[in-house]
């Protein structure tokens, strides 16, 4: 469980980026926490690991105050994904790179090996173990990274923009990916201004603006919401305009992805009586 | 019949941009970036370029330019022309002059710390003189919609306000053709489609061509004229937008806009009502279709 | 871990009589600063020195980002002293260099803190120094502040993935920059490579006779911080040649302070 409570964190600089902020997200959840650039989407998952301590409230993750505990211990249940591999990826080879956490937690030799193998094998990269990463593709590279992460089997799992620079089978991808691992009882939660991929995912989503949560609740109500999605200067999903437009031909308005438009739509041509 | 006797000035002009039988090899790579590609762009068109990564995309955005293959080493066939020049003959910086490049990272193309000497840096290395320079850094101010940004540096600008001074950084170099080269990646949607509507402006207002590669197609796709869907190198389609979203793009990896996608799958189901690509001609069509 | 004293190099915008100086008019008075430190071997004499920079921090109001960065030179300050004192060069003189480093530093981040890199370029290109080099030399200025972001975020991911820097005797501390080192590196090729690309299509080098928006322009104030360089600097000498300072040993004799610092 990730607790969040009167969370107010100030720069070194004086900029006041989370201005109260109190969020719970439950073990097993799936999050979005969406915004504008600078809404303090960042800084709060930052907070999530240890990498920041609150200015003031506290944060508390499976109980424990992520002021009494390192970076690395509270790592070990939570894993934050960074948005850019470049900023990580430094071993010689794919499985270095992916074993690496492993060895700073202390695992022996042989989990080290098995681990390794099982995660490369779960993102497609086993046929990359001993190419150099910096060899890679842009997507493949944020693949690596994200393996360096679920390797050590965290049970919270944070990704900060997992879909920028993305192309879309490789979201597709992303997506699967995610749903599985939440699937699996993991605690997912994602930071992303990308409304179409979150309307194709329906997690529960936390919007913010300037540093405060505006909205929370599930995709369908939070990202149809015309008002709210305007003041974290995102765009509704293209869906939810339609079917905003069309509310008084009975087309339902919590409608944000095109599966479920289809199905709407066919049903409401059958009770109709139309075609098909 | 064909006739000697008029000869229309339009038939004869060369297209702006013109590739035959073009391949290119980054050096040290064994597959060709680009493969025999055949292409003709004419001057005022929006074209929009996409595919999945690692499809050409960005090579073709260095042609343009003549990154490639002046700056960027490789092996390369066939004829690339921009504005008639010979793109393997051309200096870098004349190709500057008819080409403006804008790139998806704002923050690694931005050289000054305020806007109107970053706008000035392309016209003061052409070596224009100061009033030129000093006019030029206002129209591209103005028509971009920063005047009141002028002052500031960019680590007090938005990365929307950013990537419009990038834009009117280029815009001042007077191109005839201004590349896009994903320039919404890092921006929230708000400003992505500020941006995407500031370049269809230009299109519309300058008559300037412009080339943009676009994951947005959401956003993307009502502006453009034509879309060019590359895969591995090769122009895979190429066509209007309706023509191109309304068949067999999906297949190519690309993100077709949501209701377009809906009315793909609309149509499995039985129901061929067309296939539209904004918002407003479905929420239409839907319409008569539930009176 | 965090690498806030880079703030002590960072320019930041304001307006102050000082950030409007030119920055030719400023270089002289930082070069008379250094050279006054240089002429001085004497603690007092240099602490004066470090004191007449206090009135400029607050001119150019730069006082807290000019701490940060002695903060910075702190480690090589003490450095300083203790080689020359574990070398026997005696107490007295020991703390006068490690004074006169602080002298130099805080001479040059007056300067740097005050001065924009595009000021800075348009002064060196005033000096005819080639534009290629000039441009070099201000976007490597320009630069530090955003590899200190890039040295951030790499720190903060593999502190992620378990990397404690603190952890173990010496070398495998230095061994554990590794992981940081790296991606810095590989972060700053790519970075420079997409800044060529962007410089290219900008038509840098298109013309060999370059011409500029904004050109400098030395205003009376200007005139009056050279003058007033020059005065500092020819009485640093005078006062050096002609008057003997008192050394802290010697205070130590006159107020019996009992500082046995000898």
């Amino acid at each position: 469980m990730i607790e969040v409570e009167g969370l107010v964190f100030r720069y070194p600089n004086g900029f006041e980026a989370l201005r109260g902020v109190d969020l719970r997200i439950g073990d097993g959840e799936f999050v979005a926490i969406m915004g504008e650039n600078g809404a303090g989407k960042t800084t709060l998952v930052k907070h999530f690991n240890g990498l920041l301590k609150p200015t003031r409230g506290r944060v508390l993750i499976d109980g424990i105050d992520t002021k009494e505990a390192s970076v690395a211990e509270l790592s070990r249940s939570v894993g934050l994904v960074f948005q850019n591999p470049d900023r990580q990826l430094f071993s010689e080879t794919v499985r270095e790179e992916v074993a690496f956490a492993l060895r700073n937690f202390g695992f022996s030799g042989e989990i080290v090996e098995k681990r390794v193998e099982r995660i490369l094998r779960l993102l497609d990269l086993s046929e990359y173990a001993d190419t150099s990463p910096f060899l890679l593709s842009g997507g493949e590279r944020k693949r690596v990274a994200l393996a360096s992460v679920l390797v050590w089997d965290p049970k919270h799992v944070v990704l900060d923009e997992p879909t920028i620079g993305q192309d879309y089978l490789q979201k597709e991808r992303l997506r699967n990916l995610v749903m599985q691992i939440n699937n699996q009882g993991k605690t997912v939660v994602i930071v992303t201004h990308d409304v179409e991929f979150v309307a194709e995912s329906k997690p529960r989503v936390v919007l913010m603006s300037k540093g405060s949560i505006v909205g929370d609740g599930r995709a369908e109500e939070v990202l149809s919401d015309r008002e709210l999605v305007d003041r974290a200067s995102l765009i509704r999903p293209q869906i939810s305009e339609l079917a905003d437009s069309l509310s008084d031909r009975g087309l339902p308005r919590h409608l944000i992805d095109a599966y479920s438009a289809r199905s709407a739509i066919l049903k409401l041509l059958r009770d109709k009586g139309g075609c098909p | 019949m064909p006739t000697d006797d008029v000869i229309d000035p339009g038939a004869i002009a060369m297209p702006q941009i013109e590739a035959k039988g073009f391949s290119f090899t980054y050096s040290g790579s064994s597959n060709p970036s680009i493969r025999d590609l055949d292409l003709e762009i004419e001057r005022g068109e929006f074209v929009l370029l996409t595919g999945p990564s690692g499809c050409g995309k960005t090579t073709l955005c260095r042609c343009l330019n003549g990154l490639i293959p002046n700056f960027f080493a490789g092996h390369w066939e066939g004829e690339f022309r921009v504005c008639g020049i010979d793109i393997a003959k051309a200096k870098t910086y004349e190709l500057a002059k008819l080409v403006g490049h804008v790139f998806q990272n704002p923050e690694n193309q931005l050289f000054s710390l305020s806007v109107e000497r970053e706008i000035a840096l392309g016209p003061e290395n052409l070596g224009l003189p100061r009033d030129e320079i000093r006019e030029r850094v206002e129209w591209a101010m103005e028509i971009v919609g920063i005047s009141d940004l002028r002052g500031l540096a960019p680590y007090e600008l938005s990365g929307g306000q950013q990537q419009k001074v990038a834009i009117a950084s280029v815009l001042a170099m007077r191109p005839e053709i201004l590349v896009l080269d994903e320039p919404t990646s890092f921006l929230d949607p708000k400003s992505a489609k500020a941006i995407l509507e500031t370049i269809a402006r230009l299109n519309e207002e300058l008559d300037m061509t412009v080339i943009l590669v676009e994951h947005r197609l959401d956003l993307a796709a009502r502006l453009v004229d034509r879309v060019l869907v590359m895969n591995e190198g090769e122009l895979a389609l190429d066509g209007g937008p309706r023509e191109i979203f309304g068949k067999a793009a999906h297949l190519m990896g690309v993100g077709l806009p949501k209701v377009t996608l809906l009315f793909q799958m609309l149509r499995e189901d039985g129901l061929d009502v067309g296939i539209p690509i904004m918002v407003e001609e479905a929420s239409a069509i839907l319409r008569e279709l539930l009176n | 871990m965090s690498l806030s004293f880079l703030e002590g190099l960072k320019f930041a915008k304001m307006d102050t009589p000082l950030h409007r100086a030119d920055p030719r008019a400023k270089f002289l008075m930082a070069l008379s600063f250094f050279a006054s430190s240089l002429i001085f071997a004497n603690a007092l004499a240099l602490l004066a020195l470090l004191a007449l920079q206090i009135p400029l921090l607050a001119i150019g109001r730069i006082s807290r980002r000019w701490l940060k960065s002695l903060r910075g030179g702190a480690f090589l300050a003490i450095l300083i002293f203790l080689m020359n004192f574990l070398t026997g060069q005696g107490a007295s003189f020991s703390i006068a260099m490690s004074i006169r480093f602080v002298c130099l530093l805080s001479s040059f981040s007056i300067f740097f803190l005050t001065t924009s890199p595009d000021d800075l370029g348009l002064a060196l290109e005033r000096c005819r120094i080639p534009y290629t080099i000039s441009f070099i030399f201000t976007t490597a200025v320009r630069l530090v502040p955003t590899m200190a972001l890039d040295a951030q975020e790499i720190i903060d991911a593999q502190r992620s993935r378990g990397l404690e820097l603190e952890r173990g005797r010496f070398l495998r501390r230095v061994r554990n920059y590794i992981p940081i080192l790296v991606p810095l590196i590989v972060c700053a090729i790519r970075r420079s490579l997409e800044m060529a690309e962007a410089l290219e299509s900008r038509a840098f080098g298109a013309s060999e006779r370059r011409t500029s928006l904004v050109t400098l322009k030395m205003g009376p104030w200007d005139y009056i911080l050279v003058a007033l360089s020059i005065a500092l600097l020819a009485s640093s000498i005078h006062i050096s040649r002609s008057i003997q300072m008192p050394s802290l040993e010697a205070l130590d004799r006159i107020f019996g302070l009992g500082w046995r610092i000898a």
